[in-house]
């Protein structure tokens, strides 16, 4: 694209970046700010993804971008056509072949692998916020490994509600050091986190900070000996693949009650409908009113 | 010093650039890794063109770069193409070398921002062959032996005070040639 460095940003903001990304690795769930740039859309819309996914793409990647588990959603094709028109990049919607998967609020359910990256977009990194508003004491604590105000507020939670009423962004404590946000992706996913093969990095652009899992890494779910750590999911196949294993998005279907689950992840749900899973309220591929094949 | 100086960065500074990070990042995700960099940069002598690769990577002006004796007669074409100066070691963010430096006389970092410590770019004489250590921690699914040659022989014994520092530490790219590996300070390091 004309007028524009590679990828968008300039060298040397990439190279601050960079050293931020390297760092994070070093140092697995510790946040490191960053000197956040500004980018063509706003806070929120993922601008610290953006910015990590331009700090690292490269000629020969191939990138998947998923709002909430979808690839045909207003942000992830508005991001997708971004890096193709700045960094001229190959886009793909299937996980398999992604190399770079910009994510907001999923990992996919097909299980990723060594040498992919997860960047994800993160609105609060900070997972004491709602606890402890002052980043001068989070950074105490974070220093101290102090946890216990998190501890208190899940036991709260157990003695009010009889269980932790977290179910995004649930946190999580890092190589057994650092506790970290996961971004607001849903319990489910947490425990995909754990040893993943794949390198995650997070983004967040308005709060200005970069971190990082490496793979293989230990990344446990608070919890209790007593309370463990149970992700939840709605108890229900999809209606158009009949998966019983995805996560499930609830969709109203009319104004008399009726609904609709099916797999958040449309990448996860299309490959079964191709390879003829046919859920209860679905129709066969190429069936009239049946999915098309999916098409960049 | 004006051979030096002459011979060019990279040819194409953003792509160039772009795949030297992604090696290092590569290897920084999984530590003890060889990964390639620079194997198309003519290195001013007596960087090897994987140190130099990675210091036109990752150094610039907004970062304080230390060079040891052995290094600086390439020190005319990193202040050239970095853009960055020099000073001492006690006080960088990164830290070139050929002889590995005391790691306890290099900043650290601090607990509250463990992120403030140098990074040794160490250009040693060979990586996949020499002494084994045996590397374990994040990144390694199961523990895997290094081979490097020319690090000190008492290597193991301060990396593990570096170690025992974290989530402070140094964190070194070892260079030999066109090959790179990371150490995070992450890891544990032993003798195999």
């Amino acid at each position: 694209m004309k007028g524009y460095n590679f990828a968008y940003l300039d060298e040397q903001t990439k190279r601050m970046i960079r050293r931020a990304i390297l760092k994070a690795v070093a140092i697995p769930g510790h946040q490191i700010p960053f000197g956040s740039r500004e980018i063509p859309l706003p806070y929120g819309w993922g601008t610290g993804g953006i910015q990590v996914t331009a700090a690292i793409l490269g000629a020969d990647d191939r990138l998947k971008v998923i709002d909430q588990g979808a690839d045909d959603t207003t942000n992830a094709v508005s991001i997708r056509r971004f890096f193709a028109r700045t960094a001229d990049v190959a886009t793909t919607t299937k996980t398999a072949d992604a190399t770079v998967i910009q994510t907001r609020h999923r990992i996919p359910e097909t299980a990723l692998r060594d040498g992919q990256i997860i960047v994800y977009q993160v609105p609060q990194p900070e997972p004491m916020y709602r606890l402890e508003p002052s980043r001068v004491e989070t950074r105490r604590m974070h220093a101290l490994a102090d946890y216990g105000l998190m501890h208190v507020k899940l036991y709260e939670d157990i003695a009010r509600l009889g269980h932790i009423g977290i179910s995004y962004d649930y946190p999580v404590m890092v190589n057994a050091r650092y506790l970290m946000a996961p971004s607001p992706i849903p319990a489910f996913d947490n425990p995909k986190m754990h040893m993943m093969p794949a390198l995650q990095l997070f983004g967040a652009g308005r709060e200005k900070r970069i971190y990082a899992v490496p793979p293989y890494t230990e990344v446990r779910s608070l919890d209790f000996v007593d309370h463990p750590f149970h992700p939840a999911r709605a108890p229900h196949a999809c209606g158009l693949c009949g998966a019983g294993d995805s996560y499930l998005d609830e969709v109203l279907t009319d104004d008399r009650g009726g609904r609709l689950f099916v797999c958040s992840d449309t990448d996860y749900c299309e490959t079964r409908r191709a390879d003829g899973q046919v859920g209860a309220e679905g129709v066969p591929v190429g069936m009239p009113g049946g999915a098309v094949e999916a098409t960049q | 010093m004006s051979a030096t100086i002459d011979l060019p960065g990279f040819a194409d500074p953003a792509r160039d650039a772009q795949r030297a990070f992604r090696a290092v990042l590569a290897a920084m995700a999984e530590p003890g890794s060889l990964r390639m960099a620079g194997d198309d940069l003519i290195a001013p002598a007596p960087l090897a063109p994987a140190t130099a690769a990675v210091l036109l990577t990752l150094v610039d002006g907004d970062m304080s770069l230390a060079m040891d004796a052995a290094t600086y007669p390439a020190h005319p074409w990193v202040i050239f193409h970095c853009g960055t100066t020099l000073t001492e070691p006690a006080k960088a963010r990164f830290i070139v070398a050929l002889d590995c430096p005391d790691l306890s006389t290099l900043p650290s970092g601090s607990d509250e921002a463990p992120e403030e410590s140098s990074t040794l770019i160490l250009q040693v004489r060979a990586l996949g062959s020499g002494t084994p250590y045996c590397l374990s921690g994040p990144g390694l699914r199961s523990p895997m032996i290094l081979r490097a040659d020319g690090l000190p022989a008492d290597f193991a014994a301060h990396w593990a005070a570096n170690h025992a520092l974290f989530p402070r530490g140094i964190d070194i790219i070892l260079c030999a040639g066109a090959t790179l590996v990371a150490l995070p300070r992450s890891m544990t390091v032993e003798n195999a």
